[in-house]
């Protein structure tokens, strides 16, 4: 089985059917793209992967643990869906940064508070060893524990600044998201996924929102985790980049997965009629 | 002249008083209200809406009233308030939370949709969202509006002189009455409203200036 296998995905918004039947698998550090033209569903498949919406139909299976299956009996309560969702990284079109927030802290926030939960079960487990372990007084236990907790924040903000590293934004740690250009907000959304070490992390169009000059340093980055063997789902309508980057191209029309296959195979030699309309307006917008 | 000082103070005592009390109880009951009038089920929303619309649309001073003589003359004199600085304190109290909640849910409303995803996909509870990611944006927001409202609300404790309450606009009338009829004392007391506000204001712009650096 692959590693990411989604089989049969439906969604309906009201009386629109936005995904009718979706199978797409994804091997480990694989990089898929998603082409296509607005309204074909790309966005709200993306967002059924990351538990943003629920798939009205379908299952979805990742390493072997099934995440999502629409004939369920209970859905999933909030905590476990938190949990499910910690397996992806999603890469917004609008950045989503928070304004109140430096870089740093936008990157730190969510691994500092997820820490929370490590800390009282931490607790719990010392709390149960003092009750045969006499040496464990309260007093050392409170010492553990901040020494428990100084650790962690200590890496949290080192991984922090290492990933702030990487999409070169070193010296930009204190700025605010409003003292950032369009390109560096992105890579901060970008660092700011991947401090939660997900398996996949999904883009949705995350150069659409960018002035043309400031896509290549995102893109950059995204390249750059592609070296490092990264699964990722690149929603884009960057033709030349999903060429490039790609080890798999999905054209989406409809609703439907129209095509699917090797990034120059798909591109070059589209087989339907609508990827085919699909490319050729793609490349002739600019009146070449 | 002392004397005439020192009993308008004591009137201002009072209507500072009955400003900070309300105050601090009206901000937490509108988020309260705010957060009954979000709800998801219908009941609880519908009520909490027409509760807001009652008390928007209907005069302080007639609410006022009612608070005061209402219990006497429902439930029997037993039930009358001994103090009418608490049915003013009541009264105001409830007005405001109804217009404090709507200016809460205005900022609420206000926050990007993609800022709560955010949180979302980087797996933070509702709790940690509304309170780390939703609630300094709002605050940021809503600072404004509600600095014009408590503005409005100095002012406003005048009107609790409808049910005799001893304050700084009874004071000045009484002194007025006292002199023969001159208007002086009552501009005398709209000085102490307009310095207490140009202190309320001063106050609300140092807020929004701690709050300059978030920009949305």
């Amino acid at each position: 089985m692959a590693y990411l296998d989604i089989k049969n995905f439906y969604k309906k918004f009201g009386q629109t059917e936005v995904l009718k039947g979706i199978d797409l698998s994804l091997e480990k550090g694989e990089v898929v793209s998603i082409i296509g033209s607005s309204g074909s569903g790309k966005t709200t498949l993306l967002r059924c992967i990351n538990f943003l919406e629920t798939p009205d139909n379908g299952t979805m299976t990742l390493d072997n643990n099934l995440l999502f299956d629409s004939s369920a009996i209970k859905a999933d309560s909030e905590a476990i869906l938190r949990e499910k969702r910690l397996n992806f990284g999603l890469v917004f079109q609008s950045f989503n940064l928070f304004p109140q927030y430096n870089v740093l802290k936008n990157v730190t926030l969510a691994p500092t508070l997820l820490l929370n939960k490590k800390i009282k079960e931490y607790k719990k487990e010392l709390k149960l060893k003092a009750k045969t372990d006499k040496s464990l007084t309260r007093k050392t236990i409170s010492e553990l524990l901040s020494a428990f907790k100084k650790q962690k924040h200590d890496e949290i903000e080192k991984d922090g600044l290492e990933l702030i590293k990487t999409i070169g934004l070193e010296d930009k740690i204190n700025s605010f998201p409003c003292e950032l250009s369009g390109g560096q907000c992105q890579r901060v959304a970008i660092a700011r996924a991947l401090a939660l070490k997900p398996k996949i992390l999904c883009f949705d169009e995350p150069t659409s929102a960018l002035d043309p000059e400031l896509t290549g340093e995102v893109l950059k980055v995204i390249r750059e985790l592609k070296n490092q063997d990264r699964t990722m789902i690149i929603v884009t309508h960057e033709m030349g980049f999903a060429k490039n980057v790609s080890d798999k191209i999905v054209f989406m029309a409809d609703g439907v997965i129209e095509e699917v296959g090797d990034p120059r195979e798909v591109l070059t030699n589209p087989k339907s009629e609508k990827l085919i309309h699909f490319l050729s307006n793609v490349t002739n917008k600019d009146g070449e | 002249m002392l004397d005439i000082f020192l009993q308008l103070l004591d009137g201002f005592g009072t209507t500072v008083l009955l400003f900070a009390v309300t105050l601090v109880l009206s901000l937490p009951l509108g988020l309260f209200v705010c957060f009954l009038s979000m709800s998801k089920i219908k009941i609880i929303k519908g009520i909490a809406r027409a509760f807001v619309s009652i008390i928007r649309g209907t005069p302080l001073m007639l609410q006022l009233i009612i608070i005061f003589y209402g219990p006497g003359l429902v439930f029997g004199a037993e039930f009358s308030f001994k103090s009418r600085l608490l049915a003013a304190i009541i009264a105001f109290t409830i007005n405001y939370a109804a217009y404090f909640s709507e200016i809460y849910r205005g900022g609420i409303e206000s926050i990007p949709k993609g800022q709560k995803e955010a949180g979302k996909v980087l797996g933070l509870s509702k709790g940690q969202i509304f309170s780390k990611i939703v609630l300094l944006q709002v605050i940021k927001h809503i600072v404004p509006p509600i600095g014009n409202e408590i503005i409005t609300l100095v002012k406003d404790t005048s009107i609790a002189r409808m049910i005799a309450l001893v304050e700084l606009t009874d004071v000045a009338f009484d002194l007025r009455k006292a002199q023969g009829g001159g208007l002086w004392p009552l501009l005398a007391a709209g000085l102490f409203y307009f310095a207490f506000n140009a202190l309320v204001a001063f106050i609300l712009r140092k807020i929004e200036k701690k709050l300059s650096y978030i920009k949305v």
